[in-house]
């Protein structure tokens, strides 16, 4: 099975942000880089599906030169190649854009023989948090899509077949996949080609081995230039939050203070008696 | 109007986060609809395919802005009087065998279906929540809004780098589809309205039904753990300060005493000492407990993103010039097992 991930490189944030002087994007000039959360999971788990089924992995970004780092880490833990659509200025585009880009080079790669049977992507970026490009990209390749997937693995007669049945579907090459639900453990069966959104916590992304650091040095990186955005992005401004000045009660050190506390949880009611 | 997708829980009653965005609808009701306008430059995606609806409600009130509801499945009394007390003039109801399996492709169109042309579709910022607005943004050719705070006349204020900004932003567009962030608000009874109740005969297209939920097993923690910590009246928090896999005696059996919840940073469970289920902050859960007691924890913004809705906040830590400290409302500043032990101890004691 083939799999295209598509990641973001995001600003590593631990601290008090500052916004630059447009005030439209964050200054992350001093601030370190890395791939958003639910897509190293993401990258996880394709490199697993991947190897269960003797495929590859292909992982795509959006964003500029400098995000071919991001690509390269996800080749020091397992991808075989990578894809730069490189831009400058990321925050021109907006959720339809991205969506449609990724789309046109899945199309663009099955032209030249290069079909991926799976898509996947982030829940939401640890930035932007638009909740969204993984099901506009579905739409804009029809394909049926699902969020919030922990894990996954390759199956033969996939397909819901009759919604709630249980039974098996249609019978193609597919997945299983298993998400949190309000209610337990949701599993869904796809037939492929799909794209799934992933949340972090199903799987435990992997450190890159020194072969795989070496490997990724020398990987395959095909660069694109990113189109004009289409839609744009309905950003005017960023703002931050009001600085709140502390109105801390210190109620001591050490153990010597727990009675104080155990008089605060009293009075909020929540010991049981 | 506005229509929002209402979620109940297990017995039926409207989920905290639902109450939330209802009310969000309502106290923002002429500001939404003041936003509502100027088409999307380029209208995205495909159109609107198959699903058909049967009746179409006619007639509803056009003295102010409504606020309706949308259930899909079980409607209960209960929830009912629930969304009256919140003051919703009308209720969805939305059900279909097909429905009965989660399908976000089928249930966002049936939400779709009764959609109104121009106003606002909504819901609450849950993984439900965020799918399906997504589907029915891309279904009806809109632009779409996650983790709004706030609303004003200048445009919708949502949350971004898990909450420690906030993107100000215009949808544009004749349905404004956006979710509301877990605790921008909090629930807000109003006159109660007699809501009139509408069933719809729904035909649902074969090819929404792709992904539906195959099966469900219930019979696993994760789930019930996520749920138990976001419904706890107290929770725990324990962070790297702990120490070890092994270090939770103290903070478990705190948790006990409260009957609460344990939740822990990103730290905690990338170190592999606890479940990812138990995790709090922007990739964990989001919590609004009556208190939380960070135990150890420095408070990075992807935590605090998920404790914003606690009522009370207790730090314990070592450091008092930590974020978490700072932002508290109480603290002890002392290493996590000492103090914990002792509050544990004088716990047993008080309450025998």
């Amino acid at each position: 099975m083939d799999i295209l991930v598509c990641i973001k490189r995001v600003p590593d944030i631990s601290g008090r942000i500052t916004l630059d002087d447009s005030a439209t994007d964050i200054d992350d000039r001093s601030l370190g880089h890395t791939m958003s959360a639910h897509e190293e999971c993401a990258v996880e788990l394709a490199i697993q599906t991947a190897a269960d089924t003797s495929g590859s992995v292909t992982v795509l970004t959006l964003g500029p030169a400098e995000a071919v780092e991001q690509l390269r880490a996800a080749v020091a833990v397992g991808a075989k190649d990578g894809i730069l659509i490189e831009t400058d200025d990321l925050s021109a585009f907006g959720p339809e854009d991205i969506a449609s880009i990724i789309g046109d080079i899945v199309r663009d790669r099955a032209e030249q023989g290069q079909t991926f049977d799976l898509v996947l992507l982030g829940n939401d970026a640890a930035d932007t948090g638009d909740f969204q490009v993984g099901i506009r990209l579905a739409y804009d390749l029809d394909y049926p899509v699902l969020t919030g997937i922990s894990t996954l693995h390759a199956v033969e007669g996939a397909g819901a077949g009759d919604a709630g049945a249980g039974g098996p579907g249609s019978g193609g090459p597919g997945v299983e996949a298993r998400g949190i639900g309000p209610s337990g453990t949701e599993i869904f069966s796809l037939e492929l080609p799909a794209v799934i959104a992933v949340q972090e916590g199903g799987v435990d992304p992997r450190y890159p081995s020194i072969t795989g650091r070496m490997k990724a040095k020398k990987a395959r990186i095909t660069e694109y230039d990113a189109p004009e955005p289409g839609t744009g992005n309905p950003r005017i401004g960023l703002e931050l939050p009001p600085e709140t000045t502390s109105s801390v009660t210190i109620l001591g050190e050490g153990p010597d203070a727990a009675p104080a506390l155990v008089d605060i949880l009293e009075e909020i009611g929540v010991i049981r008696s | 109007m506005t229509l929002v997708f209402v979620e109940t829980d297990e017995g039926g009653q409207v989920q905290l986060t639902s109450a939330e965005a209802v009310t969000f609808a309502r106290t923002n009701a002429d500001v939404l609809a003041g936003l509502v306008g100027s088409p999307p430059e380029q209208p995205p995606g495909r159109s609107a395919t198959s699903g058909q609806v049967a009746q179409r409600p006619q007639g509803s009130s056009d003295e102010g802005v409504t606020v309706e509801a949308a259930v899909i499945g079980q409607l209960t009394d209960a929830a009912t009087e629930q969304l009256a007390r919140l003051g919703v003039e009308t209720i969805h109801h939305l059900e279909h065998p097909e429905l009965e399996a989660y399908s976000a492709a089928a249930w966002a169109q049936a939400l779709v279906d009764i959609a109104p042309e121009t106003g606002t579709v909504m819901a609450s910022g849950t993984p439900r929540g965020m799918e399906l607005m997504a589907h029915v943004a891309v279904r009806t050719g809109q632009r779409m809004a996650a983790n709004v705070i706030a609303a004003d006349a200048d445009g919708l204020l949502r949350q971004v780098l898990g909450g420690s900004a906030f993107e100000r932003l215009a949808l544009g567009g004749d349905l404004q589809v956006l979710t509301i962030a877990g605790h921008a608000c909090s629930p807000e009874d109003t006159t109660a309205t007699t809501p009139e109740v509408i069933e719809y005969e729904l035909e649902i297209a074969v090819e929404d039904l792709r992904t539906a939920v195959v099966r469900t097993e219930v019979e696993t923690t994760d789930a019930a753990d996520a749920s138990g910590l976001t419904q706890a009246r107290a929770v725990v928090g324990a962070g790297r300060g702990v120490g070890s896999e092994n270090g939770f005696g103290e903070v478990l059996e705190l948790v006990n005493h409260l009957g609460g919840a344990l939740g822990v940073s990103r730290v905690v469970t990338g170190l592999g000492w606890r479940p990812h289920s138990e995790q709090v902050g922007q990739t964990g859960s989001r919590i609004s407990p009556d208190v939380y007691i960070a135990c150890g924890i420095s408070g990075a913004i992807q935590h605090m993103a998920g404790i914003e809705g606690a009522k009370t906040l207790i730090a314990i830590n070592t450091d008092e010039e930590s974020t978490m400290v700072q932002r508290a409302d109480y603290a002890i500043i002392g290493d996590l097992h000492e103090v914990v032990g002792a509050v544990n101890e004088e716990i047993r004691t008080r309450h025998g």
